[in-house]
C-alpha cells in the first residue's frame, strides 16, 4: 500500500475522494442543500395553495347565495278590474295591467287583521316591484285565467330575501310560564301574566341600561381629558345622559323602556304579535304588529316571549317586517328556488330584479369582435415577422415597439379607444363594437407575441424539409410551420382573451360604464360586460347588490375557468411530436 | 443540352463513375470557381468540380471544411440563410442555378434533398411522400398520386413495411424508416440530383446498411451527392469522392484512387486518421 500511494501523486493526479470525513461532509451539505430546496418548494406550493383555496371559498360562499332567490308561493286570484278594466281580452290591455296590485292584494290576504296604512305599506315593501312579472307572463300566455286564482311565485324584494337568507340576525323564543291576560286586539295593549315571566328581559333591559351608562362615562371622562370648549360640551351631553340611565336602572323596580338599540322582545299570543314597549316582570305594554284574534287568557305554553337579538338599529329589516316574513314562513309560504333571473335578466336598480344576462351577452360580443380582429391580424403578423420579414433595423425596432405595447397600462388603450373610435370617426358609444376594437389593441401583442413564439419553436427541419421537396416558402409556411405552431397560437390566443375578458379600465373610457337594463342585441348597441358589470354592482350601497357583486365574480370567474379549459383541451388535442 | 448527349451513354454501370476527370464538364452537375461567404468567413474557396450523372458522388472531410455548404448550395438551400454569399458557377446539365431567372422552387424539384435527421412531417406516411407531388400538380388524379406514393415507397424499400399503415404518422416510425420515408418523399417528386447530407449520422449501423443498400439502388436512375464522416461508408457507397479541407477542394477521384493512392498530402493524412 505504502508503494501504492507514493507513486499515485505521480500517476494520478487527482482521485476523487469518497471516504474521508471532508467528504462525507460534503455529501451531506449536498444533501442538506437539496432537501432545502425542495422544501422552500413545497412550502411556497401549500402557502399558494392555501391562499387559492381561501379565495375561491371566499368568493363562492358570497357569492352562491345569490343564485338562489325566495319567493312567496300565494294563492293569487287573478281579478279582472285590476288586470283588464275594460273587460275586452285586449292582449296590450292586459299587458298593462296593475299586476303589482293583484299580488299585493293576495299578499294582504295573507294577513286578515293588519289594516294600518303603514303596516300595509311595509307588507307591500316585503314583495318585489317586479313580483307580478311572473303573473303578466302567466296571464298573456293564457288569458282564460282572468278572474280565476292561481297558484303563483311572488318575488321577494332583496331585503325581505336576505334576512332569509340569514342576514338578519338571531331569533330565541321560549314558551312562558303563566296565564296571560291582553287587554286589547289591536293598537296598543297591555299583557298582563300570572307568573314573572318577564323578569329576564327587565333585568336585560336594565344592565343594558348601565352598560351604557358606563360607556357614557367613559366617553365623558375622554371628552373631558381633551379639554376644549366643543368637548366640554358634548362632555356635559354625555355625563347628563349617563345620569338619566343611572337613575332609571339605579330603580330595580320602575317600569323600563324598550328601545331600538336593545334586543327587540315580542309576545306571540293568540295569534298575534306584540311588540313589547315597556315592561316589569309581570306585565308589558306593546304595539300590536298582528292583531289577536281576541283577549282570551292564554294558558302557560300557548304564548311565547320572542327576541329578536339584533337591535333594530342594527338591521335593515325592521321588527315588523320580520314578524310578516316569519309569519310567512311558519306558514310555508315562503320558497327558496334557484335565481333564474340573475341568468336571464339585464341590470336593474333594484337588486332582486338585477341579472347577469345582459352583461354576458355584452361580453360575448365585445370579444367576438376582438378574436376576430386579433387572430387573424395578430397571427398573420406574426407569420410575417418571424419567417417572410427582413432582419434589418426597421423590423427589430417594430419588435421592440409590440413588446413594449404588452406592457402599456390598459386604460392608455381605452383613451385612445376613446379619442379615435368614438371622436375622430364617430362610433357609437358603450357599444361592443367599439369595446371590442379597444380590446383588440389591448390583445394584440400578446397575440403576436405569443405567436412568434409557437412559430420559433417549430423545429426549422420541417421548414427545411419542405423546401427541400420544391414548396416554396409560403407553401413551407402555410402547409407546415403553421399548423404545427397552431396549439401554441391557440393557447396564447385564448390566454389573450381572457385577459380581455377581466378588463374594465378601457371600457370605461369608451363609456360601457353605463347603467344598461338591455340586453344588447347588436354590435352597436349600448352594453356592458361582465367585469363593468361586477364594477358597478360593488359600488352600490345596497347590500343586497354585494351578493349580487360576488355572484357575478362566481360567473366571470366560471367563464375564465372554461376559457382556460378550452385552451388546455385545444393544446392536447392538436400538440404532435416531431 | 449538349451534356444530354453523355447521360444516356452511362446510364447504369458502375462504369459510370470511371468516367474520370477527363469527362470533367460533361459532368451532371459542374461547378466552376464557387466561393462562399458567410458574412465576412469565407466558407468555401473557388471550388470547381464536375459530378457524374447515375453515380454516387461522396464529400469527405473534416467538420467545418465546406462540404455541407457546398452541398447546399447546389439546391440553393443556403438562400434560407440571410448572411450566406455565393459566388461563381453551378450547372445542372448546362443551365446555371443561380441564374435569376430561374425558380428556385423548381430547382428544388429537381435537386431532392436528404437531411441528417429523420424529418418526416408530423403527418400520415402517405402524406409525406404524397406533399411533394401534390404540390407540383404531378399527379391529376387520386389513384395517380397513389401511385407515385406507391412507386415511391418501393423505391425506397419502404413499401413492404409500411403498405398497411399508409394513413399512421410518419413520425412513428423507426429511425431508419423514417430516413428512408425522406427519401421516398425525396425521389416522389422525381428529382435528377438526390443531395444527402450526413444521411446515417443518427442511424444504428443495421439501419445504416439499409439505407446504403438503397443508395446503391438509387444509384442506377438518380445522380446522388452524399455528405459523409463515414470513411468507410464513403468507400462502400461512392463511385467518386472529394476530399473538402479548409473550405478547399483538395482532391476529387475515384473513390478507389482516393482511398488508395491519394495525391495530396492531406488527403492521406485525413484517410490514415492523421488529421480530422
Amino acid at each position: 500500500m505504502t508503494d501504492i500511494s507514493t507513486y499515485a501523486p505521480m500517476t494520478m493526479a487527482r482521485k476523487v475522494d469518497v471516504s474521508s470525513s471532508a467528504a462525507k461532509a460534503r455529501i451531506r451539505a449536498r444533501y442538506r442543500s437539496e432537501a432545502l430546496f425542495k422544501s422552500y418548494g413545497i412550502a411556497a406550493l401549500v402557502v399558494t395553495g392555501a391562499f387559492l383555496v381561501m379565495l375561491l371559498t371566499n368568493i363562492l360562499m358570497n357569492g352562491l347565495p345569490s343564485f338562489w332567490q325566495h319567493s312567496l308561493k300565494l294563492d293569487v286570484p287573478l281579478t279582472a278590474s285590476d288586470i283588464d278594466p275594460t273587460g275586452k281580452g285586449d292582449l296590450k290591455e292586459i299587458a298593462a295591467g296593475d299586476f303589482a296590485a293583484v299580488a299585493r292584494k293576495a299578499l294582504e290576504a295573507q294577513f286578515p287583521g293588519v289594516d294600518g296604512r303603514s303596516e300595509l305599506k311595509t307588507l307591500s315593501r316585503l314583495i318585489s316591484v317586479g313580483a307580478g312579472d311572473e303573473l303578466r307572463q302567466t296571464v298573456l300566455a293564457n288569458p282564460k285565467l282572468i278572474g280565476q286564482t292561481v297558484q303563483s311565485r311572488l318575488l321577494l324584494e332583496a331585503n325581505s330575501d336576505l334576512y332569509l337568507k340569514g342576514n338578519g340576525g338571531g331569533i330565541s323564543a321560549r314558551t312562558a310560564r303563566g296565564i296571560a291576560t291582553p287587554t286589547g286586539t289591536t293598537g296598543t295593549i297591555k299583557i298582563l301574566t300570572s307568573a314573572n315571566d318577564f323578569s329576564d328581559d327587565f333585568q336585560k333591559s336594565k344592565s343594558l341600561l348601565a352598560a351604557r351608562a358606563a360607556v357614557l362615562s367613559t366617553e365623558a371622562a375622554r371628552l373631558e381629558r381633551a379639554n376644549t370648549p366643543d368637548s366640554l360640551v358634548k362632555a356635559k351631553a354625555a355625563r347628563d345622559e349617563a345620569a338619566v340611565f343611572k337613575a332609571r336602572y339605579a330603580q330595580p323596580a320602575q317600569v323600563e323602556k324598550l328601545d331600538d338599540r336593545m334586543p327587540s322582545t315580542l309576545v306571540e299570543i293568540n295569534g298575534g304579535l306584540v311588540k313589547v314597549e315597556q315592561i316589569l316582570d309581570t306585565e308589558i305594554e306593546g304595539r300590536v304588529l298582528i292583531p289577536l284574534r281576541s283577549t282570551d287568557d292564554a294558558k302557560a305554553g300557548d304564548w311565547k316571549i320572542v327576541t329578536y337579538v339584533t337591535p333594530e338599529s342594527n338591521r335593515k329589516t325592521t321588527d315588523l317586517e320580520i314578524a310578516f316574513l316569519e309569519r310567512l314562513k311558519a306558514g310555508g309560504k315562503v320558497e327558496n328556488h334557484f335565481n333564474t333571473l340573475f341568468f336571464t335578466a339585464g341590470d336593474s336598480r333594484d337588486p332582486e330584479l338585477a341579472g347577469v344576462r345582459g352583461a354576458i351577452v355584452g361580453t360575448v360580443l365585445t370579444l367576438l369582435v376582438t378574436l376576430g380582429l386579433c387572430l387573424p391580424i395578430g397571427v398573420m403578423a406574426a407569420v410575417y415577422l418571424e419567417q417572410f420579414a427582413p432582419k434589418n433595423r426597421l423590423t427589430g425596432l417594430i419588435e421592440v415597439n409590440i413588446n413594449n405595447l404588452a406592457a402599456v397600462p390598459s386604460i392608455v388603450f381605452g383613451l385612445l379607444g376613446l379619442a379615435v373610435f368614438l371622436n375622430y370617426f364617430n362610433l357609437p358609444r358603450s357599444a361592443p363594437l367599439v369595446g371590442g376594437l379597444v380590446l383588440a389593441l389591448l390583445v394584440l401583442p400578446t397575440i403576436i407575441i405569443a405567436s412568434r413564439a409557437a412559430l420559433k419553436a417549430v423545429p426549422p427541419s420541417i421548414k427545411e424539409a419542405a423546401l427541400g421537396v420544391g414548396a416554396s416558402h409560403q407553401q413551407a409556411v402555410f402547409h407546415h410551420v403553421l399548423p404545427l405552431a397552431m396549439p401554441g397560437i391557440m393557447t396564447g390566443t385564448i390566454i389573450g382573451m381572457a385577459h380581455a375578458l377581466g378588463e374594465t379600465a378601457p371600457l370605461l373610457m369608451i363609456g360601457m360604464v353605463a347603467f344598461i337594463v338591455d340586453v344588447p342585441k347588436g354590435l352597436v348597441d349600448a352594453a356592458t360586460v361582465l367585469p363593468v358589470q361586477i364594477y358597478l354592482w360593488s359600488d352600490l350601497p345596497e347590500p343586497a347588490f354585494k351578493a349580487k357583486t360576488a355572484g357575478a365574480i362566481v360567473v366571470l370567474l366560471g367563464v375564465l375557468f372554461l376559457m382556460n379549459g378550452l385552451a388546455i383541451w385545444l393544446r392536447k388535442k392538436f400538440e404532435r411530436r416531431w | 443540352m449538349d451534356t444530354m448527349s453523355t447521360t444516356p451513354s452511362i446510364a447504369t454501370q458502375v462504369g459510370a463513375a470511371n468516367m474520370s476527370t477527363a469527362a470533367s464538364h460533361n459532368g451532371k452537375v459542374t461547378a466552376r470557381d464557387v466561393n462562399v461567404y458567410y458574412g465576412d468567413k469565407h466558407a468555401l474557396k473557388s471550388v470547381s468540380v464536375d459530378i457524374p450523372d447515375r453515380s454516387v458522388t461522396s464529400f469527405i472531410g473534416p467538420s467545418g471544411c465546406g462540404k455541407s455548404t457546398f452541398l447546399r448550395c447546389i439546391n440553393r438551400m443556403n438562400d434560407t440563410i440571410a448572411s450566406c454569399r455565393v459566388t461563381g458557377k453551378i450547372e445542372i446539365d448546362g443551365q446555371d442555378i443561380y441564374d435569376p431567372s430561374l425558380d428556385v422552387v423548381q430547382l428544388r424539384a429537381r435537386v431532392g434533398m436528404v437531411f441528417q435527421k429523420p424529418n418526416p412531417f408530423p403527418k400520415s406516411i402517405y402524406e409525406n411522400v404524397a406533399y411533394g407531388p401534390r404540390i407540383h400538380g404531378l399527379a391529376t388524379s387520386k389513384s395517380e398520386l397513389d401511385e407515385i406514393v406507391n412507386a415511391s415507397l418501393e423505391k425506397a424499400g419502404l413499401w413492404k413495411e409500411v403498405k398497411d399503415r399508409l394513413q399512421e404518422s410518419g413520425t412513428g416510425l423507426s429511425g431508419g424508416q423514417q430516413q428512408r420515408l425522406c427519401i421516398a418523399r425525396a425521389v416522389a417528386v422525381g428529382p435528377e440530383v438526390i443531395l444527402m447530407d450526413e444521411p446515417c449520422s443518427a442511424l444504428d449501423p443495421i439501419a445504416t446498411a439499409k439505407v446504403e443498400e438503397l443508395i446503391d439502388e438509387l444509384r442506377q436512375n438518380f445522380c446522388i451527392i452524399i455528405v459523409t464522416h463515414s470513411m468507410q461508408q464513403a468507400a462502400r457507397v461512392s463511385q467518386r469522392t472529394a476530399f473538402f479541407h479548409l473550405g478547399t477542394l483538395v482532391e476529387e477521384g475515384k473513390t478507389t484512387d482516393i482511398f488508395t493512392k491519394p495525391l495530396d498530402k492531406r488527403t492521406q493524412d485525413y484517410i490514415t486518421g492523421r488529421t480530422g
